[in-house]
C-alpha cells in the first residue's frame, strides 16, 4: 500500500502543477505586493480625494478652467521649468561636450565637479543662493564694487532666483545622460568629418550634434520631468511670491485645508509627468534615460 | 599652396595624381618614438603599401599624411610645396578608415554624399557623383540603407565610395580590408587593384599583411620600430630582402649562418659546421674569414632523388610535417644548418612525407641571398 501511494505522488504531483513560469513570477511577487500596499494605493487614495472632496464630482476639475490662481500657477510652472530645462540643457551640453572631448584623467575630475553638488543638501544649497543674490548679497555687491549698477538688482525671491536655483540642482542631471550619450560616439567618425573637408563647425553640426541628439532629447525629458514637481528650492528662493505648483499644493493642502484642490493639481503633475514620458518614450530609450543598459 | 587643381572627371592615370614625399619624418611621444626619421617619395599614380608589425609606426606616418598627427620633426610634401601645417580638411586626401567609420546617423547616400556636401556642390551634381561613385563600387542598389544594415564588405566599399567621391588626388588607407573574413578579403584586394588602375590616383595603404602588400602594391615600404628598413617593388623586397627583419616578415625564410672561407668575382663559398656552401654573390663582397648570414625561401629548397647533384646539398630527417592542400610544409632537422623549413609542391611530391623520413636537400647557388643582421632591431 505505502509502495502504491509511492508511485502515485509523482502522478498528482504533476496534475496539481503550475505553469513552469510560475515559480519565477511567485519570486516576484513579494515586492509587487510591497509597491501596491505602501506605494501604489496611498497615491490613488490621495489622488482620489480630488474627485471626492468637498464634494463628489469633478468640480475641482472645472477650476481648472474657471479659477484664474489656478491657472496662474500651473502658466508659472510650465514656465520655469521650460526655462530651467532649456538653459540646464545648453549649459549641460557645453559641459559634457568638454568632459567628452578630455582626457580619461582630466573627465574623472570633471565628473567630481559635476557630481559634487549632488551630494549636498538641496536646502543648504537654496539658502546658499538666497546669501549669494539678496540685495546686499555677494553678487550684488560685487557689481555694485566695479560700479556696474546704481540700485542693486532684485536677483531673489522671484523666478529669476527659482530658476537660478533649479537650474543649479539640474545640470548635473543633464549632463549624465548627454555624456553617456557623445561617449559612444566613435572620435573615428569625427575625424573622418575633418578628413573629408569639414570644417570643425561642420563636423559639429553634422556629425556630433545629430549622434548626440538622443542624449539631449533625454536629458530634456528627465530634467523638465524633475523640474515639475520641484518644492524646496521655489518655496525658498521664490519666497512666497513665486509659486509653483508643488507649493501651491502644499498650501492647498496644509494651510488652506482644501484637499481636493490640492490633491486635483497633484492628478494633472502626474498625468503630465506620464504623458511626457508616453510620448518621447517613442523618441528615445527611457531605459538609458533610468540607468539601465543598452 | 592650398588651391589644388581639381579634375571636373576622374582623368586618366598620372595626370591628376599628386606626388608624395616625406622627409626625415619623425614623431616622438615623451621619450617613445614612433617614427624614427622615415623619408620616401611615392609618384604619381602609384599604389604604396606601409608594411610592418603592430607598433611599426605605419599608422603614425599615414595619420601624418592625412595631417591628423602633427610631426616632431621632418615634412610632408606633395608635388614639392611643404603641407606639414595644412589642417586635414584642406589637404584634399580621400581616406578609408580602419573600421570604416561611416557615420550610423545617415543613409549610404548620404555618407557618400559627406565631402561633396562640405565642399557645398549643388544638388544636382551631388547626386551624379554619389551615383557615379555608388555604381563604381557596385552598390547603387543599396543608395538608401543605413550603414547597419551593410555586411562588411559592402561597409568597406562605402567608405571606398566616400573617399573617392571627390575626386581626391590620393587616396589614404588605413587597414583598409582588416575587418574582413579571409576569402572577403580576397576578392576585395582584387577589387580595389583594379580600382586603382581605373582611376590611376596615388593609394597610399596600411597594413600588417604581407600578402595583402604584394597583391596590392607598386612599391611596399617595410617599417619596423619607426624607421623605414626597405623599400621596393614586391618582387624586389621578396627576392632581395636587404635585412634579416625584411626576409622574415615578408614571408618565410630559413637563415643559414656560416663563415666566409673563399671569395670570387660572382660567387663564394661558405662554411657552416661541415657544410660547405655555395653563393652567388652581387655588389658587395665580404671579406674571407668573416661571419655571413644567408636567407634561404621554403620554395627554394628541393628535395633530392638518390645521388643526384646540387651546389647545394645537406642530408636531413623530416621533423614535423603539415599537409596544406596546395602543399606539403616540411620542417627537417639537419646537423650543421639546424631545422630547415621546405615547402613542397603536393601534386606528384616524390615522397609520401613521414616524421624521421631521412631526405636530401638541395638548392642553387642563386636560391639563397646574403642579408645583414639587424641593427638596433631595425
Amino acid at each position: 500500500m505505502a509502495r502504491e501511494a509511492a508511485l502515485a505522488l509523482p502522478a498528482a504531483r504533476r496534475a496539481w502543477a503550475l505553469p513552469r513560469d510560475a515559480g519565477w513570477y511567485a519570486l516576484l511577487l513579494p515586492a509587487f505586493l510591497l509597491m501596491t500596499l505602501l506605494y501604489v494605493a496611498p497615491i490613488l487614495q490621495v489622488l482620489a480625494i480630488s474627485v471626492t472632496e468637498p464634494a463628489p464630482g469633478i468640480g475641482n476639475y472645472e477650476r481648472l478652467f474657471t479659477n484664474p490662481g489656478v491657472q496662474r500657477v500651473i502658466g508659472t510652472t510650465l514656465r520655469i521649468c521650460v526655462t530651467t530645462t532649456a538653459v540646464a540643457l545648453l549649459l549641460g551640453y557645453a559641459l559634457s561636450y568638454v568632459i567628452a572631448l578630455a582626457s580619461p584623467r582630466a573627465q574623472r575630475w570633471w565628473l567630481l565637479g559635476v557630481l559634487v553638488p549632488l551630494w549636498i543638501s538641496v536646502l543648504v544649497r537654496a539658502f546658499a543662493w538666497v546669501t549669494l543674490l539678496r540685495r546686499q548679497g555677494l553678487v550684488n555687491q560685487g557689481l555694485d564694487a566695479l560700479g556696474l549698477i546704481e540700485e542693486p538688482l532684485r536677483l531673489v525671491w522671484n523666478e529669476f532666483g527659482i530658476v537660478v536655483g533649479m537650474v543649479h540642482y539640474m545640470v548635473p542631471y543633464a549632463v549624465l545622460p548627454m555624456l553617456a550619450a557623445m561617449k559612444e560616439i566613435d572620435p573615428r567618425l569625427l575625424a573622418a568629418a575633418r578628413g573629408m573637408g569639414a570644417s570643425r563647425l561642420t563636423v559639429f553640426r553634422r556629425v556630433f550634434l545629430p549622434l548626440s541628439l538622443p542624449g539631449l532629447i533625454a536629458a530634456g525629458v528627465l530634467v523638465f520631468i524633475f523640474s515639475l514637481g520641484f518644492y524646496i528650492t521655489p518655496a525658498i528662493l521664490g519666497g512666497g511670491k513665486t509659486l509653483m505648483a508643488a507649493e501651491w499644493i502644499k498650501l492647498q493642502i496644509l494651510d488652506l485645508v482644501r484637499w481636493g484642490l490640492g490633491a486635483m493639481l497633484a492628478t494633472v503633475l502626474v498625468v503630465a509627468i506620464l504623458v511626457t514620458l508616453a510620448v518621447f518614450s517613442r523618441v528615445v530609450d527611457l531605459r538609458r534615460l533610468f540607468g539601465g543598459g543598452r | 599652396m592650398t588651391a589644388l587643381p581639381r579634375p571636373e572627371a576622374m582623368a586618366p592615370a598620372g595626370s591628376a595624381a599628386h606626388a608624395l614625399e616625406l622627409r626625415g619624418l619623425s614623431k616622438r611621444y615623451g621619450s617613445f618614438t614612433a617614427v624614427d626619421a622615415v623619408s620616401l617619395r611615392v609618384e604619381r599614380g602609384q599604389f604604396l603599401t606601409l608594411l610592418g608589425p603592430s607598433g611599426s609606426g605605419k599608422t603614425t606616418i599615414l595619420m601624418a599624411i592625412a595631417g591628423f598627427v602633427a610631426p616632431s620633426a621632418g615634412a610632408v610634401l606633395l608635388d614639392g610645396a611643404d603641407i606639414t601645417a595644412l589642417p586635414p580638411e584642406r589637404r584634399d586626401f580621400g581616406m578609408v578608415f580602419q573600421g570604416y567609420a561611416l557615420f550610423p546617423h545617415m543613409t549610404v547616400a548620404e555618407n557618400v554624399a559627406f565631402p561633396l556636401r562640405v565642399r557645398r556642390l549643388g544638388q544636382a551634381a551631388r547626386e551624379a557623383k554619389v551615383r557615379a561613385a555608388l555604381d563604381l563600387v557596385q552598390l547603387s542598389a543599396f543608395a538608401e540603407r543605413r550603414p547597419s544594415q551593410l555586411s562588411g564588405g559592402q561597409q568597406q566599399r562605402v567608405a571606398l565610395a566616400r573617399a573617392l567621391v571627390f575626386e581626391p588626388d590620393l587616396l589614404l588607407l588605413d587597414e583598409p580590408l582588416s575587418a574582413l573574413d579571409k576569402k572577403l578579403r580576397a576578392e576585395l584586394q582584387e577589387e580595389l587593384k583594379a580600382l586603382h588602375r581605373r582611376i590611376g590616383r596615388t593609394f597610399v595603404n596600411v597594413t600588417h599583411d604581407q600578402e595583402e602588400a604584394l597583391s596590392l602594391s607598386d612599391q611596399v615600404a617595410i617599417l619596423n620600430h619607426g624607421k623605414l628598413v626597405q623599400m621596393g617593388a614586391p618582387e624586389a623586397l621578396y627576392e632581395r630582402p636587404r635585412t634579416r627583419f625584411v626576409a622574415d616578415f615578408l614571408g618565410k625564410s630559413n637563415f643559414l649562418r656560416g663563415t666566409v672561407r673563399e671569395v670570387r668575382p660572382d660567387m663564394m663559398a661558405l662554411q657552416a659546421g661541415g657544410t660547405r656552401l655555395l653563393q652567388a654573390v652581387q655588389g658587395a663582397h665580404p671579406a674571407p674569414g668573416t661571419p655571413a648570414l644567408l636567407s634561404l625561401r621554403p620554395e627554394k629548397i628541393a628535395l633530392l632523388a638518390g645521388e643526384e647533384a646540387a651546389d647545394n646539398a645537406v642530408a636531413g630527417r623530416i621533423e614535423a610535417w603539415a599537409y596544406l592542400g596546395a602543399g606539403y610544409a616540411l620542417t627537417v632537422a639537419t646537423d650543421d644548418l639546424g631545422p630547415l623549413r621546405v615547402a613542397l609542391p603536393a601534386w606528384r611530391a616524390p615522397i609520401a612525407p613521414r616524421e624521421g623520413l631521412p631526405v636530401r636537400l638541395g638548392w642553387s647557388a642563386e636560391a639563397a641571398v646574403p642579408v645583414l643582421e639587424d641593427a638596433d632591431g631595425a
